[in-house]
């Protein structure tokens, strides 16, 4: 569960770079860069499988540890509370299946959306590429789907504040010195993963006009 | 000081078969020197005076070693106090009026035996796989032959520290018992007596405490704040390489 | 009808059967003598080891690891939950790691001075040459001792010895000794050599054909009344310090086991020996529940103190230097705060008697580490201490870095126990008896770190050797828990289970236990006197009665009910209360733990009488619970240390 996670945490953060192309307001740089991508062939389709494969495996793992853990206490408390520090509990570990679920859901959507939603092409220099921009800037100019995304987004922070540390946890990689710095890295990754795709619907909504 | 009048929420079941529920009790002109369980005795000792049937809850060394003792107060694996354990609590720490909410563990590996006595023999399997470093007696050479490390020690002791109350698993949300596997498979790691059953140790500690109906861990760290000894999860994440590199050697 | 010193009937004297030689070959050539049980032999057998401490986990380990197959019961939930496992402060060894002249005859030597002269010369040389195994033997079980930054093993000092011999894990070695003992026990259970039976309580002994042969439990979950049968039994079922109701003991520490192997014809030893231990925490109120021990450690850097003026209420800072009296230091100049434990808790006694004694009912000393701070600095104390520190800051709310500490002497140990021989077989064939439970290494007064010592001893490196050759010497016919013994045993105890439950009286057993332990405490505690003891054997008697008359035990004997458990503890504890007194009477000197007022030196210190009490006193069951107990003695010769008047100046 930990290394699919951050592999997935990597993806994001390359995702995240190849989108924020749209800040740039040329149409073209994200274009291209879609095209790129796309014509990389075997090599992106392994990436594809690979991400697949991670994420059935996190989700297995996830479900897993939620249904053990309902197994593992039929009878609940009427009341359990955290004591605090050191505990690392908080609102984002406790609701991680959620979380977790809401993103799958989430995902689905977004491929739909894009991957697999609408083709607009546009020729720039006689090669003719798919117009994933314009779809953006369509999709984007729905409030309902803003909001959506948004507050998924959201989410994303709450699963990446528990989830970052807690996969080199998983994974033995703790140190009394190293840990708090690692706990600081994933709040600050989740923060900077959130507020940088939120930007995107944020930006395009107001800044970008329809084509 | 002033005495304390409480209301005492506590749940009450016959055994593991019927079901349970809480009952209201209220104690009066408690003193705050009293501990927790004095004030237990103190309410036993009425209800014994009513012909009721007084309260079961576990406990024997009432000084914070034996890990006997238990209880969810208000909450909280042995209260809200940090490092102690439900015997070392005084009523000094609570205020005049409180309503206090008295729960079992809950766990499915720690079957309710009677009102709030629960049964935490899973535990002693799990030791039985390996918490111990197999010499038999008479064996062993002098006790200096093998230099340990200042550091190496003290790690070790820290590790060792732990009573066995199973707080960790009544605090986890998951009800996972990681962090008492972890500090006995911990303990021995640090040391060079530890390191010939190393691997077999922790794949059949873990295997075992897989085996008994535990949750799994998901790094919530509830386990460090209410351990009366403070043991650290990181040893949760030692146990985790020690696994990892046992699985694949 | 009370019993009476004047009809203490005499029986013939006790044969410790102990080896011939000199002291330090007497257990190598008992060794030799010692028949064996073969390998395949071993497996033919299966021994009941009742108690799960120090000794009885490490005998049933040791026993499994031999290929004898154990049955181990324990009171707790888990046999790790002993109450070897609240020792602090370490345990003894007389390795000389130190270089300061220790020596296997020098722990002797102290162990016999420490225990005033009451204790089998043998005995205790042999524990002492066990005690370097026993280190070895638990390092190599993985117990973390405290070290040195060089890898080697620390060391510190404890009362009534001018040597380092104690070894120790922060204030927990009992702790990890006992972890280490129930891991080896754990071992055997997963290698299926031993079979544990937790939540039992142990409440008759089985003889058959005169040997002990099985016991009866009961099951506290169900309230079953269970039979095991076995080739021999062991008891490892610690001290009886709770008679005294307020004790350092766990709640569940009882004397049933011992007791109801007494009433099977087992001698009782020296039951009036009975440590008071001088480090404890005060009580607070009516409601304590029990007492808790600081470790005698603290006494190497805290120094004891009252105010020299009586009735001093001022805050202990406020009190300046020459305004206190560091009476043991006074007192005692060569071995100042580490006095053996009877002789610091006399004088605790005495201060407090003499009105100087301070806290809020002024029953209490202090024990201040400010010099000890300002010499070696707060992390010196924190990292030596801390965790007793932290201790004692949870239970009194005050912070002893700051404050000093206020201490006050409680039970804590009981020499006295089931009489054994050299092999520690009680004078029932097939009945031994180790650690606590026994009486058989510290005579009068038990120096501190000796506990732990003697438990494992008995456990690890004794019993395996002398319970083969009793298996080896006897014809032990096949039995059954069907038999008229087993059967009689178990009517007897349900028919004193619902008696119990039927009194339905207006007192609880909580209320009648406090008041018979008030009762010793005052009368059979640290000081005690003809009149005083009378008294208590007239008084016990009209408690019992009234017991049986007014006890409410609520509950039903069909699970778990504490105070059912406790109620049928009490009734051994009024026998036990009575025999103590009986033998405190009948021992005309004071000696170790045992002071009587009558018999005392001008200085105030424990006047022996060794031309006539250089004996064990081994109580015999008369057969009913009126008539005065036999007495046998036990001469003790003493070849190696002479006797001489304790000295601790």
């Amino acid at each position: 569960m930990a290394l699919a996670g951050l592999f997935w945490i990597l993806f994001l953060i390359i995702h995240l770079l190849g989108n924020l192309t749209i800040l740039t307001g040329n149409p073209a740089t994200l274009n291209l860069y879609s095209h790129k991508l796309l014509s990389t062939g075997p090599l992106l389709y392994f990436l594809e499988a690979l991400l697949v494969i991670a994420l059935v495996l996190h989700m297995i793992y996830g479900v897993t540890v939620f249904l053990d853990k309902r197994r593992a206490r039929p009878q609940k408390y009427e009341r359990l509370r955290s004591k605090g520090a050191p505990s690392k509990e908080n609102i984002s570990s406790l609701t991680m299946i959620y979380s977790g679920v809401l993103l799958f859901v989430f995902l689905v959507v977004h491929l739909l959306n894009f991957k697999y939603g609408k083709v607009y092409t546009v020729e720039y220099d006689g090669v003719v590429v798919r117009d994933l921009y314009r779809l953006v800037v369509e999709t984007f100019h729905q409030p309902l789907y803003v909001v959506f995304y948004v507050v998924i987004m959201i989410l994303l922070f709450s699963h990446l504040r528990h989830g970052f540390w807690s996969a080199f946890q998983s994974l033995g990689l703790a140190h009394p010195r190293y840990t708090p710095i690692i706990y600081a890295i994933g709040i600050l990754l989740a923060i900077v993963l959130a507020v940088g795709y939120i930007l995107l619907p944020i930006y395009v909504y107001f800044f970008v006009p329809l084509p | 000081m002033k005495k304390l009048n409480l209301t005492l929420r506590i749940w009450r079941q016959r055994n593991a078969n019927s079901p349970g529920k809480f009952e209201t009790y209220q104690v009066r002109d408690i003193s705050p020197e009293m501990s927790f369980l004095e004030m237990l005795d103190v309410l036993n000792e009425e209800l014994t005076k009513k012909g009721e049937e007084p309260i079961e809850f576990d406990n024997d060394c009432r000084e914070g070693i034996c890990g006997m003792c238990s209880l969810v107060i208000n909450g909280i694996p042995h209260g809200k106090l940090h490092r102690t354990a439900t015997c070392q609590l005084h009523m000094r720490h609570f205020k005049d009026g409180e309503t206090i909410t008295i729960e079992p563990f809950r766990a499915k590996a720690f079957p309710v035996i009677k009102d709030l006595v629960v049964d935490r023999s899973a535990f002693d399997r799990i030791i039985a796989k390996g918490g111990y470093i197999s010499v038999n007696t008479g064996s062993a050479p002098d006790a200096n032959a093998i230099p340990v490390p200042k550091e190496a020690a003290d790690a070790a002791m820290d590790a060792a520290e732990c009573i066995g109350c199973g707080a960790c698993v009544a605090a986890c949300p998951n009800a996972s018992a990681s962090l008492f596997v972890a500090a006995k498979v911990s303990q021995y790691t640090f040391l060079p007596q530890g390191q010939p059953e190393r691997k077999r140790r922790v794949l059949r500690m873990v295997e075992q405490m897989d085996r008994e109906g535990f949750g799994n861990c998901s790094n919530h760290g509830e386990c460090e704040a209410v351990c009366p000894k403070g043991i650290s999860i990181m040893n949760i994440a030692r146990m985790r390489r020690e696994y990892i590199k046992a699985s694949f050697s | 009808m009370a019993f009476s010193v004047d009809k203490i009937k005499e029986a013939q004297t006790l044969d410790g059967r102990l080896p011939d030689g000199p002291i330090e070959q007497k257990w190598d050539r008992r060794k030799n003598e010692l028949k064996v049980v073969s390998p395949a032999n071993k497996r033919k057998y299966t021994i009941l080891v009742v108690g799960t401490g120090l000794a009885g986990a490490s005998a049933a380990a040791a026993l499994g690891e031999l290929g004898y197959n154990v049955k181990s019961f324990c009171i707790q939930d888990s046999p790790r939950r002993a109450h070897s496992i609240a020792a602090q402060g370490g345990i003894n060894a007389a390795k000389n790691y130190q270089n300061d002249n220790d020596s296997i005859f020098r722990l002797f030597y102290d162990t016999i001075k420490g225990g005033d002269f009451r204790a089998r010369e043998p005995n205790v040389y042999r524990l002492a040459q066990l005690s370097l195994d026993i280190i070895d033997h638990a390092v190599a079980q993985g117990v973390p001792f405290a070290r040195e930054y060089g890898g080697l093993l620390a060391n510190r000092s404890f009362g009534g010895v001018l040597v380092s011999r104690t070894f120790y894990a922060r204030g927990q070695t009992g702790q990890q000794l006992l972890l280490g003992a129930y891991g080896a026990l754990m071992r055997q259970v997963d290698l299926g050599q031993v079979e544990i039976f937790p939540r039992r309580e142990m409440l008759d002994l089985i003889l058959i054909d005169g040997k002990a042969r099985g016991i009866v439990v009961r099951n506290l979950v169900t309230g079953a009344i269970e039979s095991y049968v076995g080739d021999a039994v062991i008891l490892a079922t610690g001290g009886y310090s709770n008679v005294y109701f307020l004790s350092t003991n766990a709640k569940n520490s009882n004397a049933t086991a011992i007791w109801r192997a007494y009433k099977r014809g087992a001698y009782f030893a020296n039951p009036c020996f009975t440590q008071i231990h001088p480090t404890c925490i005060p009580q607070s109120g009516d409601y304590q529940s029990k007492l808790t021990l600081m470790s005698e450690s603290l006494r190497n850097d805290g120094r004891v103190w009252v105010p020299r003026k009586k009735g001093d209420k001022r805050h202990p800072n406020e009190i300046p230097e020459e305004e206190r009296d560091y009476y043991l230091e006074r007192k005692y100049p060569s071995y100042g705060n580490l006095v053996p434990r009877d002789v610091a808790s006399r004088n605790a006694k005495m201060v407090c008697d003499e009105g100087r004694g301070v806290g809020e009912y002024g029953r209490a000393v202090y024990l201040d580490f400010a010099d000890a701070i300002r010499r070696r600095g707060i992390d010196y104390i924190r990292d030596k201490y801390g965790n007793l520190f932290e201790m004692y800051e949870k239970i009194t709310g005050e912070n002893p870095y700051e404050v000093p500490m206020r201490i006050y002497p409680a039970p804590h140990y009981t020499m006295g126990g089931l009489w054994v021989d050299y092999n520690l077989m009680s004078n029932i064939p097939g009945l031994f008896v180790l650690g606590e439970a026994n009486f058989s290494d510290h005579g009068a007064n038990r120096l501190g770190a000796s506990a732990l010592m003697q438990g494992l001893a008995d456990g690890y490196f004794v019993i395996p050797y002398t319970l083969g050759d009793y298996l080896a010497s006897v014809d032990l016919p096949a039995v059954s828990t069907e038999e008229k013994e087993f059967k009689e045993s178990q009517k007897a105890i349900e028919e004193q289970v619902k008696r119990l439950l039927s009194v339905k009286g207006n007192k609880t057993v909580l209320e009648f236990h406090r008041e018979l332990g008030q009762l010793l405490w005052d009368e059979v505690g640290m000081s005690r006197n003809e009149k005083g003891l009378k008294m208590v054997l007239e008084r016990i008697p009209e408690m019992k009665k009234e017991f049986w008359k007014q006890v409410n035990v609520p509950g039903s004997d069909k699970d778990l009910n504490k105070s059912l458990e406790f109620a049928g503890r009490l009734i051994d504890y009024f026998e036990l209360g009575e025999l103590m007194a009986l033998d405190a009477l009948h021992r005309n000197e004071s000696c170790g733990g045992h002071f009587r007022e009558e018999y005392q030196t001008p200085e105030g210190e424990a006047l022996r009488d060794d031309e006539h009490f250089s004996y064990v006193a081994a109580w015999e069951y008369p057969g009913d619970d009126e008539t005065t107990p036999i007495l046998h003695k036990e001469p003790l010769t003493f070849e190696y240390v002479k006797p001489t008047q304790r000295s601790y100046k």
